[in-house]
C-alpha cells in the first residue's frame, strides 16, 4: 500500500481543488457556493477518514519500525521520506476523526466567507497530517510550521472580539520555539549530514551537543504543548477561536508538542531527556496544580476548559520523560483521549454559545430543565475530563502517574492531587452552568440539541466509552513502538 | 446454569435496568421504567442468594473467578474485567442486591410523585451495578473502577434534586472528599504495582510475606514497603466510608431522597472501605503500624461521630452520624485483627441501618418532608407500625441482647463481638485497648442518641399540627428564593402528595422493605453469628479472609471476665435511661439544655467545627490561590514580562515603522509565510552547501 500515506495527505487539498474549481466555474451564487463548499469539505475529511481506518487497519502491529514507507529524492539532497510507526498511526487517525466534525460542528455557526473557512481547515487537516507521516526532518518542520497558517488565518478572521491580540500572541510565542528549533535542525543536519528521522534517531549525538538541541526542541514542543509557563496564549487563543477551531487545536494542534517530545527528543537526545526529566516533572507538576487552580476560578467557560487542557498535558509530559512503558503508554493515551474529549467540551460550549452568544458562566443556570439530552451529554465529558474510570480520560491518566511513580514519587503525589482539583473545577463549572433553577429569562426559551448535534456527539461518545472500556484498542497498536522507544531509552541511558 | 453464568447474570441484571430505564425511560415511561429496573434487581437479588448459599453449603467451589475481557493491559500493568467470587465478595453480593431490592421496591412509594423517577430509578440501578463491579474486581484496576463508579452514582443522586443549590453542593463535596481518599488510593495502587509487580490480587497476596522487610523509598522518605501500601490504600477507604478527617461529605450527602441515604450511605457503598481492609487481609496482616492506623482511626472516628449525634436535631442526619460511627466500629475491628467481625458487623449494619433509613424516610414522607425532630414528637400513635419498626431498629443498633443466652438482636452479636476483640487484642497492645475503650463508650452514646432519636420523633407532645402549616409557609418561601440555603430542612421536594395535614402510615411498597429489613434487624445476627464469627468460621471463609497463624483473637471469647462481657450491655441501658430521663420524664429539657448554646453543646451541635475549618483551609484557599495565579502570575508576570511586554517594547522601538501595522490579519499572516519562506531558503542553501 505505498502511497496511501501521501494520498491521506493530500486528499484534503483535492477538496480544496474541487471548492476552488466550483468558485472559478460556478454561477457566483453566494449561498449556493457557500453550501456546496460545506458539502465538499464534509465529503473530503470523510474520504480522508476512510482512508485513515484503512492505514489504522493494515498497519502490522507487531512491528516497531516505519509501515508504509515513501521515500523519494526531492531536491538538493532532501527526500520526501513519510512512513507512520505506532506512535504516529493514531494521530493520524485522530486528527481525520476530529475534521469531519468539526466541519459539520461549523454547518450553522460559521456564515461569512464559508468557502474560504472550508479551505483553511481542508489546509490545516493536510498539513497536520503531514507532521505525523513525514519522516525526513525539513519536511516535518515545514508541515509544523506551515500548520500554524491556516490556524492563525481561523482564528483571526473567523474568532472573536478580541481576535488579532490572541492571534499575535499565539503566534509570538510560536515563533519563539521555532526560531530555535530551526537552528537546532540545521546543526543537526550540518553534523550528522542527512535529514533523515530514521537516521538521525540512530546517529548518536555527543552528550554536550544533546543538551542544546533539546533545550531548542524543548522550546518549541512546551510552548506547543503548552507547558507551563509558556501557556498563556492557549487560553486567549481558545476564546477567540470558533468553536471548531479550539476542537483543532485543543484535540490536534496540542498533541505535536507530545509527539515532537516522543519523536525528537526522546530518542535522538535519551541523555539529555534524562538529564532535564526533573525539570520537565518539576514544570508539569505545576502546571497541573497551577492551571487546575486558575482554571478553578475562571468565569468564561472556554477559558476554562482550555485551562484545564494545560492541566492535562502536565500529565503528558510526566508519562513522556518517566522513561518507562506505563508512562509513554499512558502519555499516548492521554493525548488521544483528550484529543476526543476536550474537543467535545468545546463543542459543548458551541452548543450553547451558538443560541445565546455568550461564554460568561454566570449568564447560565439550570438548563437541565429545558436540555436534558444537552445535560446528559455534557455529564458524560466532565466526568471524562474528571478522568473518571469507565471514560477514557481515566486511562491515560492512571498510566501516566503509575509511570511516574516508578521514575520518582515525588512528582507523582503531587500530581495525583491533580485528580482531585480536576472535580473541583469541572463539577462546579457542570454545577454552574446546567444544575439549579432556570432564573435567567434569555434562557427560558432555549432548545434542547437537535439531530445535526447529537450527531455530532455521537461518534465522540462511543470513542469515549470504547476507549474507556476497552483501551487494549489502542495499546496494541501502540505498543510495539513504545516499547521499542522505552528499552532504546533504556539503553542509552543506563536506566 | 453453570455457577460462572449465574454470577454474570447477577451482575449485569442491574446494568441493564439502568441502561433501559436510563436511555428508553422517556419513550417507554415511567412505571415500565421502574417495573424493569425493579425487576432485574430481585433477579440479582435471588441470584445472590443462591451464590450465597451454594458457596457455603459447599454446592459450589469455595472461589472462582469469571474472566470476562482485558482492561488496561500495558507491560507489567494488567487488569481484566473479571468476576471473582468467594466468601467475602458473596456476602457483600447479597448485602448489595437485598438493600437495593428493597430499596427499588420502597421507592415505589417513596418517589410516587417525583417527575423525574425514571431516572432516580436508572441511578439507583447503576449504583448497584458499579457495587457488584467493586466486590467482585479481581485485581486494583476493576476495583478502582467501582470504587469510582459507587462515587459517581452517590454524586447523582446526591444531587438528584438539581434545582436544590445545597444538593448540588452536597454532591459536589461528596465527589471531591471522595476524591481526595482515591488520590491516596491511586498512590497505594502505584505503591504496590511497583513494588511487587501486578496489580492482580491473586499474584500479590503469596509474594507478600516475602516482602516484609522490603524498604520502600516514598516521598523523600525510607518506609516498611507494606505498612506504606496499606497506609495509602486506607485513606481510599477512609474518603469512600467517611471515617475521621474525610467524614464531612457523608452528614451533606443527606440532602438527597431518603432511599439513596438508606442503600448508599448506610448499608453499602460507605461500606466498602471496611470491604477493601477485608479483602486486603493478605496485605493488612502484614503491616503491622497499618494496622495501627485503622484502629486508631477506626476508634475515633466511632467515638467522635457519635458525641456529634447526640446533638443534631435533623433526623437524618442522626442517621448518618450513627453510620459514620458504626463504620468506625468496623474498622478498628480490621485494625485489631479481626476481619470476620468487622464483616459480620458490616452484615448486620446493613440491615438495621437500612430499616433505621427507610423507617425514618416514612416518618419524613408521613409528615410533609419535615427532617426537624423538633417539630415531630407523638408520631407513634399515627404511625404504629414505623414506630415498631424504628424500635426494632434502635434495639438492634443499640446491641441489646443477652450474653450468657447467645439471645439478642444482630447488633448485639456483631458489635460485642468486636468490643470482645478489641478487648482480647488490648491486652497486648496499648491501641487496641484504647479502641476497646472508646468502643465502649461509643456504645453508650450510641444507645442515648438513638433513643434521643425515638423519644423526639414518636413521644412527648406532638408538635406537627402547628408546625405543619409553617413548613407549607417555608416550602413556598423556598422556591421564591431558590438560595435559600437551609441546613436542616429539604422543603424544596414536596411535590404535593395529595393527601391531608394528619400523618399516615407509607403505602405498602414502602412498608414491606420495612417489614423485611426488620426480620433481618431482629434475626441476622443470631442466625449467621456462628459462620461468621464463630467455631465455624474457618468452613464458612474458606480463605477469603487472610490471618495471620498467630491472630487468635476471635478463639478467646471463651475466657473473658464477666465484666467485659457485661459491660456493653451495662453502658447501653444508662444511654438509654440517660435519654429516656431528658427526653420523656423531664420532657422539654433537651430543648432547653440546647437553647443554653453551652460551649460543650455548640462543639457538638457544630460537628467539631470541621466544616468550618475546611472551609478556610481548602474552600477559601484554594479560591486566593486560584485568583493570585491568575492574576498576578498569568495576567501580571508571564503576560507582562513575556509577550505583553514584548510587544510594548516593540511599539515604542518601531513607532517609525508604524504604519506597517495595518492591522489586517492576513497581512501578518503574509508576513509569517514570508518568513517561513525565508527560513526555509536558508535551511536548504545551509543543507546543500
Amino acid at each position: 500500500m505505498t502511497g496511501i500515506l501521501s494520498l491521506t495527505t493530500f486528499a484534503p487539498l483535492l477538496g480544496v481543488a474541487a471548492i476552488l474549481m466550483l468558485r472559478v466555474f460556478g454561477k457566483g451564487d453566494e449561498a449556493r457556493a457557500s453550501n456546496a463548499a460545506r458539502w465538499i469539505a464534509l465529503a473530503t475529511t470523510l474520504a480522508t477518514l476512510a482512508l485513515s481506518v484503512l492505514i489504522v487497519a493494515s498497519f502490522d502491529r507487531g512491528q516497531t519500525g516505519f509501515q508504509f514507507t515513501e521515500d523519494s529524492p526531492w531536491f538538493s539532497g532532501l527526500h520526501y521520506h513519510m512512513g507512520v510507526d505506532g506512535i504516529s498511526v493514531l494521530f493520524v487517525l485522530l486528527t481525520a476523526f476530529l475534521m469531519p466534525i468539526c466541519i459539520v460542528a461549523s454547518w450553522k455557526s460559521i456564515e461569512t466567507r464559508v468557502i474560504e473557512y472550508m479551505i483553511a481547515f481542508l489546509v490545516l487537516e493536510s498539513l497536520v497530517i503531514g507532521v505525523f507521516c513525514a519522516l525526513d526532518l525539513l519536511v516535518f518542520y515545514m508541515f509544523f510550521e506551515g500548520q500554524l497558517i491556516p490556524m492563525f488565518l481561523i482564528i483571526g478572521i473567523w474568532g472573536g472580539k478580541n481576535r488579532v491580540y490572541a492571534a499575535f500572541k499565539f503566534f509570538l510565542y510560536t515563533l519563539l520555539g521555532s526560531v530555535l528549533m530551526l537552528a537546532a535542525i540545521l546543526y543537526m543536519i550540518s553534523v550528522a549530514h542527512t535529514s533523515d528521522i530514521v537516521a538521525l534517531t540512530n546517529y548518536h549525538f555527543e552528550a554536550g551537543t544533546q543538551t542544546w538541541l533539546w533545550l531548542a526542541f524543548f522550546a518549541s514542543f512546551a510552548v506547543k504543548m503548552p507547558m507551563w509557563p509558556v501557556h498563556t496564549w492557549l487560553p486567549d487563543a481558545h476564546v477567540e477561536a470558533p468553536t471548531a477551531g479550539s476542537v483543532i487545536l485543543a484535540g490536534i494542534l496540542l498533541k505535536m508538542g507530545g509527539y515532537g517530545f516522543m519523536r525528537f527528543s526522546l530518542p535522538m537526545f535519551p541523555l539529555a531527556s534524562a538529564q532535564f526529566s526533573p525539570l520537565i516533572f518539576a514544570l508539569s507538576v505545576i502546571a497541573i496544580v497551577y492551571t487546575s487552580l486558575v482554571a478553578f476560578r475562571q468565569t468564561d467557560m472556554k477559558k476554562l476548559i482550555a485551562y484545564s487542557s494545560v492541566a492535562h498535558m502536565g500529565f503528558v509530559t510526566l508519562g513522556i520523560f518517566s522513561g518507562n512503558l506505563q508512562g509513554e503508554q499512558g502519555a499516548l493515551f492521554q493525548m488521544l483521549s483528550h484529543g476526543v474529549i476536550s474537543g467535545a467540551l468545546f463543542l459543548c460550549v458551541g452548543v450553547v454559545y451558538d443560541r445565546i452568544h455568550t461564554r460568561e458562566i454566570a449568564f447560565y443556570g439550570g438548563v437541565v430543565n429545558r436540555m436534558p439530552i444537552y445535560a446528559a451529554v455534557f455529564m458524560l465529558f466532565t466526568m471524562g475530563n474528571v478522568g473518571l474510570p469507565g471514560t477514557s480520560g481515566f486511562v491515560g491518566e492512571i498510566l501516566t502517574l503509575t509511570g511516574t511513580y516508578g521514575a520518582s514519587t515525588w512528582p507523582a503525589i503531587i500530581a495525583s492531587s491533580g485528580v482531585i482539583l480536576s472535580a473541583v473545577y469541572a463539577l462546579s463549572l457542570y454545577r454552574r452552568v446546567v444544575f439549579g433553577q432556570l432564573t435567567n429569562p434569555a434562557l427560558a426559551t432555549i432548545a434542547d440539541m437537535d439531530s445535526r448535534e447529537i450527531l455530532i456527539f455521537v461518534p465522540l461518545i462511543i470513542a469515549t466509552l470504547v476507549l474507556g472500556f476497552q483501551p487494549g484498542l489502542v495499546f496494541q497498536v501502540t505498543n510495539a513502538s513504545t516499547a521499542h522507544l522505552v528499552d532504546a531509552f533504556r539503553a542509552a541511558t543506563g536506566r | 446454569m453453570s455457577p460462572q453464568l449465574i454470577v454474570t447474570v447477577l451482575v449485569f441484571a442491574p446494568l441493564l435496568g439502568a441502561l433501559v430505564a436510563g436511555l428508553f425511560g422517556k419513550k417507554i415511561g415511567d412505571i415500565p421504567a421502574m417495573a424493569v429496573t425493579t425487576g432485574l434487581l430481585f433477579v440479582a437479588c435471588a441470584l445472590a442468594w443462591l451464590t450465597f448459599t451454594s458457596l457455603i453449603w459447599g454446592a459450589w467451589p469455595g472461589h472462582f473467578t469469571v474472566a470476562l475481557a482485558p482492561f488496561i493491559d500495558v507491560g507489567a500493568f494488567q487488569s481484566a474485567w473479571s468476576i471473582r467470587i468467594d466468601t467475602l465478595s458473596a456476602v457483600m453480593l447479597v448485602v448489595v442486591t437485598s438493600v437495593s431490592a428493597l430499596v427499588h421496591l420502597y421507592s415505589w412509594g417513596y418517589m410516587a410523585d417525583d417527575p423525574g423517577r425514571a431516572r432516580f430509578f436508572a441511578y439507583l440501578s447503576l449504583f448497584t451495578f458499579a457495587m457488584l463491579a467493586l466486590v467482585t474486581a479481581a485485581d486494583f484496576m476493576q476495583l478502582f473502577f467501582g470504587w469510582e463508579g459507587v462515587g459517581l452514582a452517590s454524586y447523582l443522586l446526591i444531587g438528584f434534586w438539581h434545582h436544590k443549590d445545597t444538593a448540588n453542593a452536597a454532591s459536589i463535596k461528596a465527589f471531591v472528599v471522595n476524591r481526595v481518599g482515591d488520590a491516596g488510593f491511586a498512590l497505594g495502587i502505584m505503591t504496590v504495582f511497583w513494588a511487587f509487580g501486578t496489580i492482580r490480587f491473586a499474584e500479590i497476596f503469596p509474594q507478600v510475606a516475602s516482602h516484609v522487610h522490603v524498604a520502600w523509598s516514598f516521598a523523600g522518605h525510607d518506609f516498611k514497603l507494606v505498612d506504606l501500601a496499606c497506609c495509602l490504600l486506607f485513606i481510599g477507604a477512609m474518603g469512600k466510608s467517611a471515617q475521621f478527617f474525610l467524614h464531612t461529605w457523608l452528614p451533606d450527602a443527606m440532602e438527597g431522597p431518603t432511599p439513596v441515604s438508606a442503600l448508599i450511605h448506610a448499608a453499602t457503598m460507605v461500606t466498602a472501605g471496611v470491604y477493601m481492609v477485608c479483602l486486603l487481609s493478605p496485605l493488612f496482616e502484614y503491616a503491622p503500624v497499618a494496622k495501627e492506623v485503622v484502629t486508631i482511626v477506626g476508634a475515633v472516628t466511632a467515638l467522635f461521630a457519635a458525641t456529634v449525634g447526640l446533638a443534631q436535631n435533623d433526623i437524618k442526619r442522626v442517621v448518618a452520624y450513627s453510620t459514620c460511627s458504626q463504620l468506625g466500629y468496623m474498622f478498628f475491628a480490621a485494625g485489631v485483627g479481626a476481619y470476620p467481625a468487622a464483616m459480620f458487623h458490616l452484615f448486620t449494619h446493613a440491615f438495621f441501618k437500612a430499616l433505621l433509613f427507610l423507617g425514618a424516610g416514612a416518618v419524613i414522607h408521613a409528615v410533609h418532608h419535615e427532617q426537624d425532630m423538633r417539630k415531630m414528637g407523638g408520631l407513634w400513635k399515627v404511625l404504629p407500625l414505623t414506630y415498631a419498626v424504628m424500635l426494632i431498629g434502635t434495639i438492634s443498633i443499640t446491641g441489646v441482647g443477652l450474653p450468657g443466652l447467645d439471645l439478642g438482636f444482630s447488633g448485639f452479636f456483631s458489635k460485642d463481638a468486636i468490643i470482645n476483640a478489641a478487648y482480647v487484642a488490648g491486652r497486648t497492645d496499648g491501641i487496641s485497648n484504647f479502641a476497646f475503650i472508646a468502643g465502649l463508650i461509643a456504645a453508650g452514646l450510641t444507645s442515648f442518641y438513638s433513643w434521643r432519636l425515638i423519644f423526639m420523633t414518636f413521644h412527648g407532645r406532638a408538635k406537627w399540627d402547628h408546625s405543619h402549616a409553617a413548613a407549607h409557609d417555608d416550602h413556598v418561601h423556598d422556591d421564591a428564593h431558590a438560595h435559600a440555603a437551609d441546613d436542616h430542612a429539604a422543603h424544596g421536594d414536596d411535590h404535593g402528595h395529595g393527601h391531608g395535614g394528619t400523618p399516615h402510615e407509607a403505602p405498602w411498597p414502602m412498608r414491606g422493605p420495612l417489614l423485611l429489613l426488620a426480620l433481618g434487624a431482629i434475626a441476622a445476627g443470631g442466625v449467621f453469628a456462628e459462620v461468621f464469627v464463630g467455631p465455624e468460621r474457618l468452613a464458612f471463609w474458606r480463605g477469603a479472609i487472610f490471618t495471620l497463624a498467630g491472630n487468635h483473637i476471635l478463639d478467646s471469647f471463651e475466657h473473658l471476665p464477666p465484666a467485659v462481657v457485661w459491660a456493653p450491655l451495662t453502658v447501653t441501658a444508662l444511654g438509654f435511661a440517660v435519654a429516656w430521663y431528658v427526653y420523656v420524664l423531664r420532657e422539654g429539657m433537651g430543648a432547653r439544655i440546647a437553647a443554653r448554646k453551652g460551649i460543650l453543646w455548640s462543639f457538638l451541635y457544630n460537628k467539631w467545627y470541621f466544616d468550618e475549618l475546611y472551609d478556610v483551609i481548602f474552600v477559601r484557599g484554594a479560591k486566593i490561590l486560584g485568583d493570585l495565579f491568575w492574576k498576578v502570575g498569568d495576567k501580571a508576570l508571564i503576560d507582562g514580562l513575556g509577550p505583553d511586554g514584548v510587544s510594548q517594547v516593540s511599539m515604542v522601538v518601531g513607532k517609525a515603522t508604524a504604519r506597517a501595522q495595518t492591522g489586517y490579519v492576513y497581512h501578518y499572516a503574509f508576513v509569517m509565510l514570508l518568513g517561513i519562506a525565508g527560513l526555509l531558503s536558508f535551511a536548504l542553501w545551509a543543507f546543500t552547501r
